[in-house]
């Protein structure tokens, strides 16, 4: 094959990888803003502490990977239900920014609680697939970003599978379209609410377990939420396809410019495409027509 | 209760218009003027920090408070003010004339950022100027002939007519001077019509506009006046700091000055400056009740992180208005005692503008 055409694939499928995490970050985020139209700063924190609980609980106390991620991933829903249960229903009505000061709060107190029960230090855990490659063609593969792929597919067919096909699904998105109707229709809503916070918070557990084998267990790991927020803003704010694509895309963009742009772009550039997709063109990829209503 | 009975019209505008005022003012003045002289060095230069934060703290109430734009991307004019300064006094431009112009730098910036501001507007504009002020530390750290990048660059000592305002007790003046005009400008700017435009804004943007006043103008206006008023606060950080890096314009630096002004409360100068009080002292405070707390838990790095969320959490959930809402209240628990009663304050029903279809 030619070079050049492995090069570029390689970077593809690179890109890919981590576009599957940003996009999964990115629906999480998504999810909860349509449910309650609260923008969840803290949901990098979520993720960021679910992989130092995972950590905890496979080096620490030496369980088994899969029962420790199923039990990560629990409890962030927990927390993800009671944080919405709790909290975010005191401030229902609100301006949209006391949403958004009330989620970093929040994520503040996350980021402090991990640093004083884990130490600032950087770590790592195994997984099944850590070091394992995969030979596809003249590719090479980490085992690891195939898992991540597989992973991020499985969630978001299971997702629309749900939110398309089941009882509960559909009354989850008509919570989301409009509370009142949805309400006098007989749904708790809620309930519903707390489910897709839950939802979310499961979400972002997944991401972080996921994330930490290539990236370290670090309290930096939040910054994700950021790069997410640029995927959702490129792929059309408010759209679950849109963060998806927005996800995908945004990952490749960012290996393409760590090979093709000067040295220091690829960190910037997820920031590049924000400011720019918001100024040139603020519906992104598949947003909906935003009318703003007086 | 007080009666306002007044004589000439000019008694009206007066920006204090009572004795006890006018007394606690110029009380707290003298205490200000003298303080340097009688506290401990530590205190005088903690304050003089303290002036610089309620001067950024300001500029963003500009923007926040009063124009209902929130910017999560101030650190990024305060770090342009900041290198603007040091690169004008180490190419031999006095102290005055170079802060005026790092001033006038950062507004020139906060034109260009303000101009996105037409077209996006709440969360998108947050996220806009938080991606500016991520974008803004990566400039710095590369752009290396004028920075001095991650290693650096060291700030020349601040002179005044060959004066050396280097010294704490010196530079607490320049600091306290600064404050002082920035604040009788934004008192005056406030109640003026810039000031109402901005409100008017703030309030309905629909509404202003079916008044005559030329939205996105005021809009951009807002940015230009906050960047600039920021950038000011910035080159006096310079001074204080001493070297300049760029971690030390991160987003944490952002966050903590939307946590000043909300705080505070919003849509007062006072609760800028109330907010820049609390949150400034907070890191000092916290390290002084620190070995009274259990060891593993003083030892760790989060525990400031962890208050400074906790006491933003509770202000959002149960005093929206701030500190300055809580002042206000109890000068009227005073003013009207003992009449007061429990609901005087109550939050009328405001609801959220959805941005759902219906």
């Amino acid at each position: 094959m030619n070079p050049d055409l492995a090069q570029l694939l390689q970077l593809t499928l690179n890109g890919v990888a981590i576009g599957a995490i940003y996009a999964l970050v990115a629906l999480g985020l998504v999810l909860t803003y349509k449910a309650t139209e609260v923008l969840n700063f803290a949901h990098g924190d979520v993720l960021m502490a679910s992989s130092f609980v995972g950590w905890g609980l496979i080096v620490g106390l030496g369980w088994p990977f899969w029962l420790a991620t199923l039990t990560t991933v629990l409890l962030a829903a927990a927390f993800s239900w009671l944080l919405d249960a709790r909290i975010m229903r005191l401030i229902v009505g609100q301006p949209q920014f006391a949403g958004v000061m009330l989620t970093i709060a929040i994520a503040f107190m996350l980021r402090g609680l991990v640093s004083m029960s884990f130490g600032p230090d950087s770590r790592t855990y195994p997984t099944p697939w850590t070091g394992q490659k995969t030979q596809i063609g003249t590719l090479v593969v980490n085992d690891l970003s195939l898992a991540i792929v597989g992973m991020a597919l499985l969630i978001t067919l299971v997702l629309f599978w749900f939110l398309k096909k089941t009882a509960l699904g559909t009354s989850i998105q008509a919570a989301s379209q409009n509370q009142l109707a949805a309400y006098l229709s007989g749904i708790r809503v809620k309930r519903v609410t707390s489910m897709v916070w839950a939802i979310s918070g499961a979400i972002a557990a997944v991401c972080g377990l996921l994330l930490a084998p290539i990236a370290l267990v670090d309290i930096g790991l939040w910054i994700v939420v950021l790069k997410a927020l640029a995927a959702l803003v490129l792929g059309g704010f408010g759209s679950v396809p849109g963060a998806i694509l927005g996800g995908l895309l945004l990952g490749v963009i960012e290996q393409f410019s760590g090979v093709y742009l000067p040295d220091g772009f690829k960190d910037a550039m997820a920031y590049i495409v924000l400011i720019g997709v918001l100024i040139l063109w603020p519906r992104g990829l598949l947003g909906e027509a935003h009318g703003r209503r007086v | 209760m007080r009666f306002a009975y007044d004589t000439s019209y000019r008694d009206g505008h007066a920006l204090l218009r009572y004795l006890p005022g006018r007394l606690a003012y110029s009380l707290l003045m003298v205490a200000l003027l003298i303080a340097p002289w009688v506290m401990p060095k530590y205190v005088v230069g903690e304050l003089s920090y303290v002036f610089i934060m309620c001067i950024v703290s300001l500029g963003l109430m500009v923007l926040v408070g009063y124009t209902g734009q929130v910017s999560l991307g101030h650190s990024a004019f305060i770090a342009i003010g900041a290198y603007t300064h040091t690169w004008l006094l180490a190419h031999g431009v006095p102290l005055v004339p170079s802060m005026l112009l790092a001033a006038a730098f950062t507004g020139l910036i906060g034109l260009i950022i303000g101009l996105p501001a037409i077209r996006v507007s709440g969360l998108y504009l947050a996220m806009v100027t938080l991606a500016f002020a991520i974008l803004t530390e990566h400039v710095i750290g590369r752009w290396k002939s004028v920075t001095g990048g991650f290693n650096g660059v060291s700030v020349n000592s601040p002179q005044l007519f060959g004066l050396d305002l280097s010294k704490l007790q010196s530079f607490y003046y320049l600091c306290l001077v600064v404050l002082v005009l920035v604040l009788l400008g934004l008192l005056n700017l406030m109640r003026a019509k810039t000031g109402r435009a901005f409100m008017g804004v703030r309030d309905s943007e629909a509404a202003a506009y079916g008044l005559g006043i030329w939205v996105a103008g005021y809009k951009v206006l807002a940015f230009v006046v906050s960047a600039s008023i920021t950038g000011l606060g910035g080159a006096l950080l310079a001074h204080h700091v001493g070297f300049l890096t760029p971690e030390g314009f991160g987003l944490i630096l952002s966050l903590e000055l939307v946590l000043m002004v909300t705080i505070g409360g919003l849509g007062s100068l006072r609760g800028a400056i109330l907010g820049a009080i609390l949150i400034s002292m907070l890191p000092t405070f916290i390290s002084r009740i620190k070995p009274l707390l259990p060891d593993h838990i003083a030892k760790q790095f989060g525990l400031e992180i962890f208050v400074f969320g906790l006491v933003l959490a509770l202000f959002v959930l149960f005093e929206p208005k701030g500190l300055n809402g809580r002042w206000i209240k109890f000068k009227t628990f005073l003013e009207t005692f003992p009449l007061y009663r429990q609901d005087m304050f109550k939050r009328g029903k405001s609801y959220m503008k959805s941005e759902r279809y219906k």
